[in-house]
């Protein structure tokens, strides 16, 4: 028994060694071989051309870049823009997803089809063409630069964008803001104290109030003054304000009403995998459908529904690079776009984008199944 | 030095089919010249749609100026111009496209530059094409040159020189813009019609040809001003020279063609009967000019009689005999007072 346990142990070992040293022998083999390629070919390699001049200017930014940027910062600006509508699209596609899916399984007819046919024609069409449709219908609906629709004070609305009056904090500025994250940050600690201590006094209205009332007081108190920064006509397009491009809302826009259909379908099947009884024993305590969906349905469909609700978030922030298509620079537009066709560095500008993808995939996933954990365990 | 060459020779060992599956280890000189011939079909890389240079008709036959090329180049190596496997490519697609050899040649309104020819490992066969960048603007905005478009909002795609002379030229003359860049031209002429943006930039012959496609074309105008050189030509890949050769000595006969006055519809004449030596050097009569390239004698004869010479390719495609009517102005022959000019068959 000895002899055939440790020859079965060998005859293992010996197989993976060789299955590994064939695995690093290819790898070392392909490594030699493009570098073969590059060099006859007389491509350049390594990451030295992230510090040279881009000379391109890039028409939405969070942060600051003109055409002197580097290569580097044209990679962050595509970083970020990339992450800005993911975030925002995970968020909007979330709460969307969640009332469609509740209202599928509606008890009202017309409700129950009516988000029915939503799931059915959004999540049966290629995502690319509704890209092209909000876009391309976003523009046309919308006046020219000259004919903006006023939105009362709020801003403007034409086919450039949707400018938006911005406010300037004046001096004190931090002071304001500083009480709001004080005061809302100690309002969220206490009301879970509360909760967890098993106690149900409204502590939500209080923080709520607080929120409001320190911050102005504190404002008033240090003679804050803050001016409004307006959207005017100059020359050929509105200037000043917060501007968010037909690009960014398009993506937007159709990134979450795409993926609010898959997750709907999470949804419903989270809730009706929750057995009946559990609905039948909360009504017959007393509860309504609308507290025993909040305390006793949705706490235990949230565990059916996290894990398939994170490979959404994934999908969207995937999704995301068909930007290109509708101009919005995000990080395949700008740096798998732009850059790569200036530098020809296919392997390292391809490496980094797929870093970037990976990272925040890998991210999404941790902080989805942590999450998850937590509401097992509890 | 000794554990590289050892790691190679144990992989290439212990796995010569996969070794064969990873591709060939350098470009050896006259590759993709013995792979034309050999598979007798020209795997040939053009745009998704621009008419005048790549652009399939409604019957989804490809026609052009850079489709007739590819063409001609077929017509020189294999002896049929219709042994040509078009591959529609978006400006950012191209050069991988090409570097991964799934074509032999690109041949898609592309401007020579600097580090094209270079670093990204490319030659330029010629230039097929003499333009520069331009822009649209609609009528009613009253614009009458460039320089008055500060602040403006310009359409354009990614990938292409157009977005580096663009931002140039507006740093350089200390205006204000803002770019939208698109994957493929005809979103960002799309965005443009439907009055996203106040102009619309790219090569001139570009926006003639997307004007073309309008209905309201006289809603448009292209104005005066040209703010770069874009010599616009074929490309293969570096360290093939043998390709290189034949692809520059197919645009060269073309060229030679029109200044002999060789046409497709006189070559069956002249190859018979001319006693011009520069024609029946270039028909292949006299002479071993074809053998020089590694290609039959009647290389040329091939070309002018299935694809035609220069200007007959031109006309039809982009000038007086087609929906364009673009001058021929920069392209025409030296002898008339263009730049085309070709180094004489000898």
């Amino acid at each position: 028994m000895q002899r055939r346990w440790s020859d079965r142990r060998i005859k293992s070992v010996a197989l993976q060694t060789v299955f590994l040293a064939a695995v690093v022998g290819l790898t070392a083999y392909a490594i030699d071989n493009i570098a073969d390629n590059l060099r006859a070919r007389g491509v350049g390699s390594g990451f030295d051309f992230l510090d040279a001049t881009a000379g391109f200017k890039i028409g939405f930014l969070l942060i600051e870049y003109s055409e002197l940027s580097s290569y580097g910062r044209a990679f962050v600006v595509g970083v970020l823009n990339t992450l800005l509508v993911s975030a925002i699209g995970i968020v909007l596609a979330t709460a969307l997803g969640f009332a469609i899916g509740l209202a599928r399984l509606s008890s009202n007819w017309l409700v129950a089809r009516l988000a029915g046919a939503y799931v059915e024609i959004l999540r049966n069409l290629p995502l690319l063409l509704q890209i092209f449709f909000w876009y391309f219908a976003v523009l046309r609906a919308l006046p020219g630069p000259r004919q903006s629709l006023e939105l009362g004070g709020l801003g403007f609305l034409n086919n450039r964008g949707l400018y938006l009056t911005t406010p300037v904090p004046g001096e004190g500025g931090m002071l304001v803001l500083g009480a709001f994250v004080v005061v809302l940050v100690a309002g969220l600690v206490w009301w879970r104290r509360v909760r967890a201590s098993g106690g149900n006094a409204p502590v939500g209205w209080y923080v709520a109030a607080a929120v409001v009332v320190v911050p102005v007081a504190v404002a008033f108190l240090a003679g804050f003054s803050m001016t409004w920064d307006r959207p005017a006509l100059r020359g050929f397009n509105l200037a000043g304000g917060t501007a968010l491009t037909p690009e960014l809302i398009a993506l937007v826009l159709s990134l979450s009403t795409y993926t609010a259909a898959f997750i709907a379908e999470n949804v419903r099947g989270g809730v009706l995998a929750v057995a009946r009884g559990q609905s039948e024993a909360a009504a017959a305590l007393g509860l309504s459908r609308g507290q025993a969906l909040r305390y006793v349905v949705v706490p235990q469909a949230l565990r059916v529904i996290l894990p398939p609700l994170a490979s959404q978030f994934l999908n969207l922030t995937k999704n995301s690079s068909l930007a290109a298509a509708i101009a919005y620079p995000d990080l395949i537009s700008v740096f798998a776009g732009t850059v790569l066709n200036q530098t020809g560095q296919a392997i390292e500008v391809i490496a980094l984008v797929m870093a970037v993808y990976l990272t925040v995939s890998l991210t999404i996933s941790a902080a989805v199944n942590l999450y998850n954990r937590r509401v097992t365990r509890a | 030095m000794t554990l590289h060459t050892a790691t190679r020779a144990f992989v290439s060992t212990l796995a010569v089919g996969i070794a064969l599956t990873l591709g060939p280890t350098s470009a050896r000189a006259g590759e993709t010249f013995d792979q034309v011939k050999q598979r007798g079909m020209l795997h040939c890389g053009v745009s998704e749609g621009l008419p005048g240079f790549s652009n399939p008709d409604d019957k989804g036959n490809w026609k052009g100026l850079d489709v007739e090329f590819c063409r001609a180049v077929a017509a020189a190596i294999i002896g049929d111009a219709s042994k040509v496997r078009f591959t529609p490519l978006s400006a950012r697609q191209r050069f991988e496209v090409l570097r991964a050899r799934d074509i032999d040649i690109l041949s898609r309104n592309t401007t020579w530059t600097q580090s094209r020819d270079t670093a990204l490992g490319f030659d330029f066969v010629g230039i097929t094409f003499y333009d520069g960048q331009g822009f649209m603007v609609r009528r009613e905005i009253k614009v009458m040159g460039v320089k008055q478009l500060d602040g403006a909002t310009v359409c354009l795609n990614i990938g292409s020189s157009t977005e580096l002379n663009l931002a140039d030229y507006f740093r350089a003359n200390r205006l204000k813009y803002t770019p939208v860049q698109f994957e493929r031209s005809d979103e960002a002429f799309a965005a443009y019609v439907a009055g996203r943006c106040d102009a619309y930039t790219t090569d001139i012959s570009g926006l003639v040809a997307q004007r073309s496609k309008l209905g309201d074309a006289d809603a448009h105008v292209i104005l005066p001003d040209v703010i770069s050189k874009e010599p616009l030509g074929p490309v293969v890949r570096h360290g093939d020279a043998e390709w290189t050769d034949l692809a520059r000595w197919t645009f060269y006969a073309m060229l030679n063609a029109e200044e002999l006055g060789i046409t497709a519809g006189n070559v069956d004449e002249l190859k018979a009967k001319s006693q011009n030596p520069e024609v029946r050097r270039l028909l292949g009569v006299e002479g071993q000019f074809g053998k020089n390239l590694g290609l039959s004698e009647d290389w040329a004869f091939n070309i002018v009689k299935q694809v035609g010479n220069y200007g007959e390719v031109f006309d039809r495609n982009l000038g007086p005999a087609s929906p364009l009517k673009l001058e021929r102005g920069l392209n025409r022959l030296w002898t008339e007072g263009g730049l085309q000019y070709a180094p004489p068959v000898r």
